[in-house]
């Protein structure tokens, strides 16, 4: 059976294709302005890649902020329910999950079989979620995906105290101001990541295993923060970023869909 | 399934009838009606107002009109402009904006003789309250009920009963007129009265299906904040708990098929009542009870009808709102149990301090007593700035995915 799943993030748009349990294609894409085109851009990529039609994927499930926007999908299903079974399918075994997307954040725990018993989400704020990232970056003319490996050459970690990002933003520039080097800013700006996910993962009485999907999943970064914190590792799956696509998919393909 | 029609709770119609004549009746002038005006917090002791022919209104349950109304954010930017925090409660934004702009549905609260102010509902309330009888140049009485974490003291008793004395000295000396104990015995009888009335309506829900859901309880709530201590609120509740146990008899439910029967804690979210009650109920999941509605009966056990002024103390002090978290975690796992409830909502308030304050700890209680999911949902009962749809609906969705 093949099936589909599409997260339509704050930032991107993920697609995944499964067939018989093995996942045949993901894409990604920005969301823009418009998340139903964007998801059927998404799926038509998927198709393409591997050589199908839309009428061979009887299951198609949404996931996302943008999961109602989704006009061809059979059902749609929030991401924290995504999340726990990409993450379930790519690590059997895992106890909690770390989710950073563009806009959320979140933490989910799971008993033995898989089945979400609690969540947590970031508050009405962006301070902790990709968004924070992206901000700091472009306040330091670093690329995005270049902040792990600048973190990993601080030699001491700057102060970054505010849990805001527009506050923290100001910090970080007075920080630039002072002549503080840009690795110590950005391993301050990891930490403070770190220190809200923690507390949240504590917040819901998380424990090892852990995974960390999302696109922040990607910052090396962070992932080390967040080992040092929590004091154990930190799996991320190699797909990490499509990881809700991949859950939504998984979910399609069951039974009682 | 029954049509929309019988779906309507009938008795609404009456309840809006009855607010309508009550809000006329506080905004003739008093020339007119001959009638003192009394503004009292949600939690004060009314029935001594009652029996002195005062006409009690309530700046929180007009707030809750302003909100539902969906009229709260503006004035709570007004209080802003007057240079009050964010911070501060949307109810108090609201009512000392009302003041100045006669603001809401109504057009603002008649002008008050006197403002009473029992601190039982939290401590705001007191700072609130002062600055109404700064700006309105009326007398405050104000009824200091210590908090009661787990029991209720003699000491808390001696002291509350006393300022109930300085209460009633309060009113002979505003209204210019004696106490009337034998009117008083009669009002404290009608409340208790009602009280039990509210109770047995609240406890309907314990039927599958609930005949009626939380949301309809904030609606109907609002007699017994206002009214009790009347004739009226008691024929009102009977009236409404005929219509519920008729509803039973017919099966009629708000939420068909009720597959979820959850539990609500803290106030509602005045001005998408209506969107949260839609939204569970379009996965089939009615809120069977509360912890808010239930507030106005609570307390019941610590009244004596005989003594119904001396029993206020107890009564008034220990409500629910003004005991440790303990006791709240406590009453919430009764709930879940009576009412057998799957999971729990907590409204995280971003205005009610005392309320929203302990409940992670009320949560992590619950869930480990009940085993049951809960689920924190931020927003504030009146200020929309505080609510983002799209959070709260993809946390919604998220825990019906795990019930």
């Amino acid at each position: 059976m093949i099936t589909a799943g599409i997260d339509i993030g704050s930032t991107t748009a993920k697609g995944a294709l499964l067939q018989d349990g093995k996942i045949e294609s993901v894409k990604v894409l920005p969301t823009g302005y418009d998340p139903g085109a964007a998801a059927r851009k998404v799926f038509d990529l998927l198709l393409e890649e591997v050589g199908i039609r839309p009428g061979d994927v009887p299951g198609i499930i949404s996931t996302g902020y943008g999961r109602k926007n989704v006009d061809f999908a059979v059902r749609s299903v929030t991401e924290i329910s995504c999340h726990a079974a990409g993450a379930c399918f790519m690590n059997p075994g895992v106890a909690t999950v770390v989710d950073i997307g563009g806009q959320d954040s979140k933490v989910i725990v799971l008993d033995k079989k898989g089945r979400v018993i609690d969540f947590a989400m970031n508050d009405k704020c962006a301070a902790g979620t990709g968004r924070f990232l992206d901000v700091m970056a472009s306040a330091l003319e670093i690329d995005l995906a270049r902040l792990g490996e600048f973190s990993g050459r601080a030699d001491t970690v700057a102060a970054i105290s505010s849990v805001c990002t527009v506050f923290a933003e100001s910090e970080v520039i007075s920080l630039i101001s002072k002549g503080e080097k840009r690795e110590n800013i950005i391993a301050g700006i990891h930490a403070s990541i770190g220190s809200r996910i923690v507390s949240m993962v504590k917040r819901v009485k998380g424990g090892p295993p852990y995974i960390m999907t999302g696109g922040v999943a990607l910052n090396q970064g962070v992932v080390r923060v967040l080992e040092e914190r929590l004091g154990n590792a930190v799996a991320v799956p190699r797909t990490a970023q499509v990881n809700g696509a991949v859950g939504a998919a998984l979910i399609a393909a069951r039974r009682d869909n | 399934m029954s049509t929309p029609e019988e779906k309507k709770i009938k008795t609404d119609k009456r309840l809006r009838e009855i607010m309508t004549e009550y809000y006329i009746e506080a905004k003739t002038p008093k020339e007119q009606t001959g009638k003192k005006i009394a503004w009292i917090t949600s939690g004060g002791p009314v029935e001594p107002l009652h029996a002195m022919d005062v006409i009690p209104v309530y700046p929180e349950n007009y707030g809750a009109m302003c909100g539902a109304a969906k009229m709260s954010t503006e004035l709570c930017e007004k209080a802003e402009e007057m240079g009050y925090s964010t911070d501060l409660c949307s109810y108090a934004r609201g009512d000392i904006a009302c003041a100045e702009v006669n603001g809401g549905p109504i057009g603002g609260l008649p002008e008050p003789d006197m403002l009473i102010c029992c601190n039982n509902i939290c401590g705001t309330v007191l700072k609130w309250y002062e600055v109404l009888a700064r700006y309105f140049g009326a007398p405050l009485f104000v009824l200091d009920t210590p908090v009661c974490h787990t029991g209720y003291e003699k000491e808390a008793d001696t002291y509350v009963r006393h300022q109930i004395r300085d209460y009633v000295a309060f009113l002979e000396n505003v209204c210019g007129k004696p106490f009337d104990y034998d009117r008083m015995t009669e009002v404290g009888a009608l409340s208790v009265k009602a009280q039990k009335l509210w109770k047995k309506v609240l406890d309907t829900t314990m039927n599958k299906p609930a005949p009626m859901t939380c949301f309809d309880a904030f609606f109907h709530l609002a007699m017994i904040v206002t009214l009790r201590g009347t004739q009226t609120a008691v024929d009102y509740y009977e009236q409404l708990l005929a219509e519920m146990n008729d509803r039973i008899r017919k099966g009629i439910s708000k939420v068909e098929p009720e597959r979820y029967r959850l539990i609500w804690d803290n106030l509602p979210v005045w001005y998408k009542m209506r969107w949260f009650s839609d939204k569970f109920a379009s996965h089939g999941a009615g809120f069977v009870a509360d912890t808010y509605t239930s507030g106005w009966c609570g307390t019941l056990p610590h009244l004596d009808e005989n003594d119904f002024l001396g029993s206020m103390a107890e009564s008034y002090t220990r409500i629910f709102l003004n005991t440790g978290i303990d006791h709240m975690a406590d009453n919430i796992v009764r709930m879940v149990e009576k009412y057998d409830a799957h999971g729990v909502v907590f409204h995280s308030n971003r205005s009610c301090k005392p309320y929203s304050f302990g409940q992670y700890d009320i949560q992590r209680i619950v869930r480990e007593r009940t085993s049951k999911p809960c689920l924190m949902v931020e927003a504030d009962m009146c200020d929309q700035r505080k609510f983002s749809e799209s959070q709260v609906e993809t946390r919604i969705d998220a825990f019906i995915e795990m019930l």
